[in-house]
């Protein structure tokens, strides 16, 4: 008999528990453990494959990042400012329709929508129109083409129920190609569109970077109080736990959808105008470099908290900058630093796997216990 | 979990150890060199022909003149390139950037005029004789006299082939993979093809263009679509492996470029002409250390040694083409021969007395300077980037790609 119910109830050799009971410092504690070893092991795989020590790989490393900032150079640091600007919008841009469930993976293709709008302003008006005029219309027209890729998934979604994460995949490939033909169109011989003089965003101090970092520090924090104090924010949630239960306090989900998307497009459409306007005063298919599918970990990994989101964005930055700079060092291939980056965010997803669920091996001595 | 740590901070110990052993050393020798730093910045990487030839340059003038440098690959024609120069002068410090593509050259000319006490030097470039940014220059040579000697021994082949009743002279079709329809590549197939027409008057060439200066695939199709097409022989000026492997498998002779494909093409690799980069980086880094300026617009030579071809490879080229190469380039070198001799070529069967070029860079591309002087077509004499267009006769393009 007992023999029998051994082999009938034979139990895996581990199973997954879900788990809600953690606290929130323990949670952390285990976030920033992962951190803490990811830049380890990519400081122990650097130091490796370089050939150079542990501790010159990491100061390697942070100077690639701030470059040499002890010597009252700052603008590297500038620059690594920015970079964290761009990616952090661009999450920032992707969580209102996240916490709504929409997976909107059209990041990409809605910024380079609204870093096409800028540049066909700066070519075709820039001569014509005087230079305030010039930026309004730039900065309602790139709003205005993000909004558009994004809202035309969001139509689709709330009236005929498609499946929108292929749909904004696709925008993407579509917004590239039109990108391509453009700088078909106006690049001449060398296919290349060469950076134009009209409507650029002004420096600040010989500072190219500045109104872009403010600009993404006020959209910040006006995204926080917008999730979590604003009606429309509260209505995104709903939506996003149960469409029925929204439905049912009387809120009008086509509505809050399209109203989100908009946003959503919006400020990718905001981020391309950042880019181009602000700081690269051209455009090409790589403007955004495939940002808009990191940012969708950004935000994420950000618990689609923005002031979260700073803090991931600004080590993932921080990770592809040095390590790339590690890379060039030791004259490697500059891959390398993408394939650590994608080590680094790979372990950090992991952990979320082991702060929601708990793994339970048979025999062990809690279960014994119980 | 305490027990991995302790190991990793071990072993991460053991390593910062280790480095400061070694560290002292190098700086010694380091500091005994020159303080003077270059900063190179590529387009793709050591997997490009194009690139790495650039790369083993950089390498041999910075080893031979005693500098450091710094590198960043894969640095697309964009707004990239501006941040590469500003992260070299500000991370490593360097004092001349250099750049390799075409494309990089507006976006390098903004980062000149932010640093004007840095020099940069852009290869393949058409704007430094008229953008009037001091610190920065253009660089070329005049591959088209490579291109002319790795032509005649193309023609070479054809007539063994003639000769050995593999073909009729009618048949002595080559084909040339061009990346895209621009002066570069245009003065590039014309010169092969009137190098191989010097030696082998019934040739005819096809060209195809792929659209892109790097496409393995697409290289590697348009040469066996040319083969197809009856090409006997093929040459390429696009930066894969693309060409020369797809001839390697057909079977057909090839002419290289950027550098010797032999080890991957034993049976079909002829020869290969290439830029050698080396004088005009050592060049640039004497002109700096001696506080000199640097030309705004070089142009590297068979004289300087820019221009050079790689060893014959008996096994594929005819019989005597190491030989007949050196006489002609002797004649190059001595002016007998002009590559552009309008005595030999001829456009809609008409020779030409005078040809506007576009030197000066605007964006209307207008012809802008009288290039043909005493009947001759003087190639990188105006400025360094080729302007040579004319669509001359014997030559037929199967398509175009403006980019």
């Amino acid at each position: 008999m007992a023999d029998t119910a051994v082999k009938t109830h034979r139990e895996p050799l581990f199973h997954v528990v879900k788990r809600d009971d953690m606290p929130w410092w323990k949670a952390w504690a285990i976030r920033a453990a992962t951190i803490v070893i990811a830049f380890f092991i990519v400081g122990l795989l650097s130091a490796a494959v370089t050939e150079k020590s542990f501790g010159e790989t990491y100061s390697v490393m942070f100077s690639g990042v701030f470059g040499r900032l002890f010597e009252g150079r700052t603008t590297m640091l500038w620059k690594y400012l920015q970079e964290i600007a761009i990616l952090l919008c661009l999450a920032l841009a992707l969580t209102p329709a996240f916490k709504m469930k929409f997976w909107n993976c059209g990041a990409e293709g809605q910024a380079l929508m609204g870093g096409l709008a800028p540049i066909v302003c700066m070519i075709e008006l820039g001569p014509k129109l005087p230079y305030p005029v010039l930026i309004a219309v730039i900065a309602i027209t790139s709003i205005i083409a993000g909004a558009i890729w994004g809202v035309i998934p969001a139509i689709f979604k709330a009236w005929f129920n498609t499946n929108e994460t292929l749909f904004t995949l696709m925008m993407n490939y579509i917004a590239t190609q039109i990108i391509a033909y453009y700088v078909y169109l106006k690049g001449g011989g060398s296919n290349v569109i060469n950076p134009v003089e009209y409507g650029n965003f002004p420096a600040v101090g010989n500072n190219n970077y500045f109104i872009n970092i403010v600009v993404v520090a006020v959209i910040t924090v006006i995204m926080y109080i917008y999730l979590k104090y604003s009606k429309q924010g509260y209505e995104i949630s709903v939506v996003g736990e149960s469409q029925n239960t929204a439905r049912y306090i009387g809120i009008n989900v086509k509505k809050v959808i399209i109203r989100t998307m908009v946003i959503s497009g919006a400020l990718c459409g905001v981020t391309g105008m950042l880019l181009v306007a602000g700081t690269d005063h051209s455009i090409n298919i790589n403007s955004v470099g495939g940002q808009g599918f990191t940012a969708i970990l950004m935000s994420w990994l950000g618990q689609f908290n923005p002031f979260i989101m700073v803090i991931m964005t600004a080590l993932v930055v921080f990770l592809r900058i040095g390590v790339s700079k590690v890379a060039d060092t030791a004259l490697l291939n500059s891959s390398f630093s993408e394939i650590m980056v994608g080590l680094v965010i790979l372990l950090l997803v992991g952990c979320e796997f082991f702060i929601n669920y708990s793994i339970k091996f048979k025999h062990s001595k809690k279960e014994a216990r119980v | 979990m305490k027990k991995i740590i302790a190991l990793l901070l071990a072993v991460a110990m053991l390593f910062c150890f280790a480095g400061c052993g070694t560290k002292d050393t190098n700086s010694d020798a380091d500091a005994a060199k020159s303080d003077l730093k270059v900063g190179f910045i590529f387009l793709h990487d050591e997997q490009s022909t194009y690139d790495k030839n650039f790369m083993d340059a950089a390498k041999a003038a910075c080893d031979a003149m005693g500098v450091e440098y710094a590198q960043k690959t894969q640095i697309p024609e964009s707004q990239k390139c501006y941040d590469a120069a500003v992260e070299l002068i500000e991370t490593d410090g360097c004092d001349i950037i250099f750049a390799d593509s075409f494309g990089h050259e507006s976006f390098l000319i903004d980062a000149a005029k932010e640093y004007p006490d840095v020099e940069f030097c852009h290869a393949t470039g058409t704007q430094a004789h008229t953008a009037g940014v001091a610190n920065f220059h253009n660089a070329f040579a005049s591959i088209y006299e490579g291109r002319y000697l790795a032509g005649v021994a193309a023609g070479l082949k054809l007539n063994e082939m003639i000769e050995n009743k593999e073909i009729t002279a009618e048949e002595a079709k080559m084909g040339y993979v061009g990346a895209f329809t621009f002066a570069e590549v245009i003065s590039g197939y014309t010169s092969f093809y009137l190098g191989a027409k010097s030696v082998c008057p019934s040739v005819t060439m096809d060209v195809k263009f792929t659209g892109s200066w790097y496409d393995e695939q697409k290289e590697k199709e348009a040469a066996q679509a040319l083969i197809n097409g009856g090409c006997v022989l093929i040459s390429q000026h696009a930066d894969s492996m693309g060409a020369p492997t797809a001839c390697e498998t057909a079977g057909v002779p090839n002419v290289s470029y950027n550098g010797s494909t032999v080890a991957a093409c034993p049976n079909t690799f002829i020869v290969s002409s290439r830029i050698d980069w080396t004088p005009y980086f050592k060049y640039m880094i004497e002109q700096v250390q001696n506080g000199e300026a640097i030309a705004t617009d070089w142009t590297g030579t068979i004289e300087t040694g820019s221009v050079v071809l790689t060893d014959v490879n008996e096994k594929a080229a005819a019989a005597g083409t190491a030989e007949t190469i050196a006489d002609v380039k002797a004649k190059l070198l001595d002016g007998t021969i002009n590559v552009f001799d309008t005595a030999n070529w001829t456009e809609k069967g008409v020779k030409l007395e005078s040809y506007m070029a576009d030197v000066d860079t605007d964006a209307d591309f207008a012809k802008d300077t009288e290039a043909i002087e005493n009947g001759v077509f003087y190639e990188s004499k105006h400025r360094s980037a080729p302007y040579f267009d004319v669509m001359i006769d014997g030559i037929t393009l199967l398509d175009t790609n403006f980019g």
